[in-house]
């Protein structure tokens, strides 16, 4: 394994990344150059990166539309949230690792109990059905007692500020990299032939539902986790804090990396994530660049203007070959 | 007696609110039927129309029916202009890109109102002032009564303009086939904007309806008239008229019968819940085509 991956050249390339990428926060954060601000960011951008990464193996490699992640990922933070609210007996590592598992698992439990019914659905319907049951979440949440209704949870162990990153990073790598394996698997790419031709995968043998419920419930595990961060992040919980809103930020960080690419993902993810906290004059105006990011790329995806502007570079491509 | 009367008023209270429902439901129809694609900014048409309204009545001092017509041309306005910015150039596109494409514009329509009037919920007193009629010991309010009469006023109106109409006929062949159509001299493209005119005018329609009876502004309030005219199209069988007529009459009485006789809360959750047995049991709804898809 560890032989193939110094054999291939990306993969090393990834590595490294991925290693000064964490020195260089280790280092800005223990010299105290970032700002107070900037270190509070600091597990907020891994929380999204999680996200949009898991919210991309479903639009970008399903090619299916899911607008219940925030759902998902309030239930993990719940679920981790009561755990070491209760469990206040066990040390904290103990009990932030079982808030992890169980909150992943909780998520997945729903993931498959949703996903079952309703990934027989395909398109609009899907996307809609999510919306509702991430809405139906939200108000089950708000009128139970055991999570505290409107008012929500409050003094969560922080068992996860920037003090545990390395913690955190080493997490969101493992999902990064689960993901990227799947999709360059056997699995991943009987996903993307869904993606590509339904019809035609499903008469090649494939079995759509299963694949469509193993995406879903990856992706649901994977939000409920980044939950239970987010959740031992803040301290605080509030239903509303899980709304439409939520999902569609991920839904945007998707779209801009470019639907289907991993990489581009994850830098939307951080990109939108530190961008706000830059320009915290343009907050009232966020939500309406989402909108119009998401409409001018989907616009700019299918219009001639692009195939023009790539047509071109591949044929000074071309003539550079030659 | 009392236990009749209450069930009554419940179907007469799920008749208002179908009807509104099925007006909002008959946009997402015709649309889908027209562009094969559903419009999911069409709830917030109808929160548009509300923030017009109450910008020409409250704002302008408008007299009321004037500013009724302008909201409801303007709305309609907006609908087209729309589908011309946002949805014709994607017309060829696959599915996906359309479907994030109708959240975009959903999501530009909520915050753009957020941004001019503010995120604070607007109190917005009703418009129709109709005292309330007496028929033994039920009353009938006089929102009720405009409400029903107006719906069915503009039921009446579209069934007459989809099946006596030439315009009425080059939308049901485009709904057909769109290429045959094209062939046959229809004008593809004024057809579809005349579509979306037609299914903003209602949603602007149902939206002024929907503010007389709550009474208070907010940019999210077309969201769920919006998701429950949804569930009740595919109710009734999306891209089938007559369907969203009655899916949206039928959604209405269930959500006023679970809302008196099983939970307020839980409401929301039973429409869902119809969505998801509708669409596992039976997908095309109850007046819907089944269509075979071929690769």
């Amino acid at each position: 394994m560890i032989q193939r991956l110094f054999k291939n050249k990306s993969a090393m390339i990834s590595l490294l990344v991925t290693i000064v990428i964490y020195i260089l926060v280790i280092v800005l954060v223990s010299a105290g150059l970032l700002s107070r601000q900037l270190t509070s960011i600091i597990i907020p951008v891994c929380v999204n990166v999680m996200l949009a990464v898991s919210l991309c193996l479903i639009v970008g490699f399903l090619g299916e539309l899911t607008l219940g992640h925030a759902g998902f990922m309030s239930i993990g933070a719940y679920t981790g949230a009561l755990i070491t609210l209760n469990a206040t007996a066990l040390p904290a590592p103990v009990s932030f690792g079982l808030a992890l598992i169980a909150g992943g698992l909780v998520a997945g439990i729903f993931g498959v109990l949703i996903g079952v019914p309703v990934l027989r659905l395909r398109g609009d319907y899907l996307a809609i059905v999510t919306l509702g049951f991430g809405e139906i979440i939200k108000s089950i949440i708000n009128s139970l007692k055991l999570t505290n209704g409107a008012a929500g949870l409050s003094d969560i162990p922080k068992y996860a500020t920037y003090k545990q990153f390395t913690l955190v990073y080493i997490i969101m790598i493992l999902m990064i990299l689960l993901i990227t394996n799947l999709v360059n698997s056997r699995h991943g790419r009987a996903i993307s032939s869904i993606r590509d031709n339904y019809i035609a995968a499903e008469a090649t043998g494939i079995p759509v539902s299963k694949f469509k419920v193993i995406a879903f419930v990856i992706s649901a595990v994977f939000a409920g986790i980044s939950g239970v961060i987010y959740a031992h992040n803040v301290g605080i919980l509030k239903p509303g804090n899980f709304d439409y809103n939520r999902s569609i930020e991920v839904l945007v960080m998707v779209v801009l990396g470019g639907m289907g690419n991993i990489k581009g993902s994850i830098i939307a993810a951080v990109i939108l994530t530190l961008l706000p906290e830059v320009l915290r004059g343009l907050d009232d105006y966020r939500m309406l660049m989402y909108a119009i990011v998401l409409i001018t790329m989907m616009i700019f995806n299918n219009s001639t203007l692009k195939n023009r502007m790539f047509k071109r570079k591949s044929k000074a491509v071309e003539k550079e070959g030659a | 007696m009392n236990v009749l009367n209450s069930i009554i008023e419940q179907l007469i209270n799920g008749l208002r609110t179908g009807s509104i429902y099925a007006l909002i439901a008959l946009g997402y129809t015709m649309v889908y039927g027209i562009a094969k694609m559903i419009n999911f900014a069409h709830g917030d048409i109808i929160m548009v129309g509300a923030y017009v309204l109450y910008l020409f009545v409250t704002l302008l001092h408008i007299p009321v029916i004037p500013a009724v017509l302008i909201t409801i041309l303007s709305c309609a306005v907006i609908g087209v202009v729309i589908e011309k910015v946002a949805y014709k150039p994607l017309r060829k596109a696959q599915p996906l890109a359309v479907l994030i494409t109708a959240i975009g514009v959903s999501f530009f329509l909520q915050n753009l109102i957020q941004i001019i009037f503010g995120a604070t919920p607007i109190p917005f007193g009703s418009i129709i002032n109709i005292p309330a009629i007496r028929l033994g010991s039920i009353t009938i309010s006089g929102i009720t009564i405009v409400t029903l009469s107006v719906t069915t006023i503009c039921m009446i109106a579209l069934t007459w303009f989809i099946n006596k109409t030439r315009a009425g006929r080059a939308m049901r062949a485009v709904s057909e086939d769109k290429g045959a159509a094209e062939l046959m001299g229809i004008n593809v493209n004024g057809t579809i904007s005349l579509t979306f005119f037609i299914g903003s005018a209602l949603a602007a329609v149902a939206g002024i309806l929907f503010i007389c009876q709550y009474e208070s502004l907010k940019p999210t309030l077309g969201a769920l008239p919006g998701i429950k005219a949804f569930v009740a199209a595919v109710l009734g069988g999306i891209g089938s008229i007559p369907g969203a007529m009655l899916g949206g009459i039928l959604l209405g009485l269930i959500e006023s019968l679970s809302k008196a006789y099983i939970s307020t809360q839980l409401s929301d959750a039973i429409v869902f819940g119809v969505l998801v047995i509708v669409l596992l049991v039976k997908p095309t709804g109850l007046l819907g085509k089944q269509r075979r898809e071929k690769v």
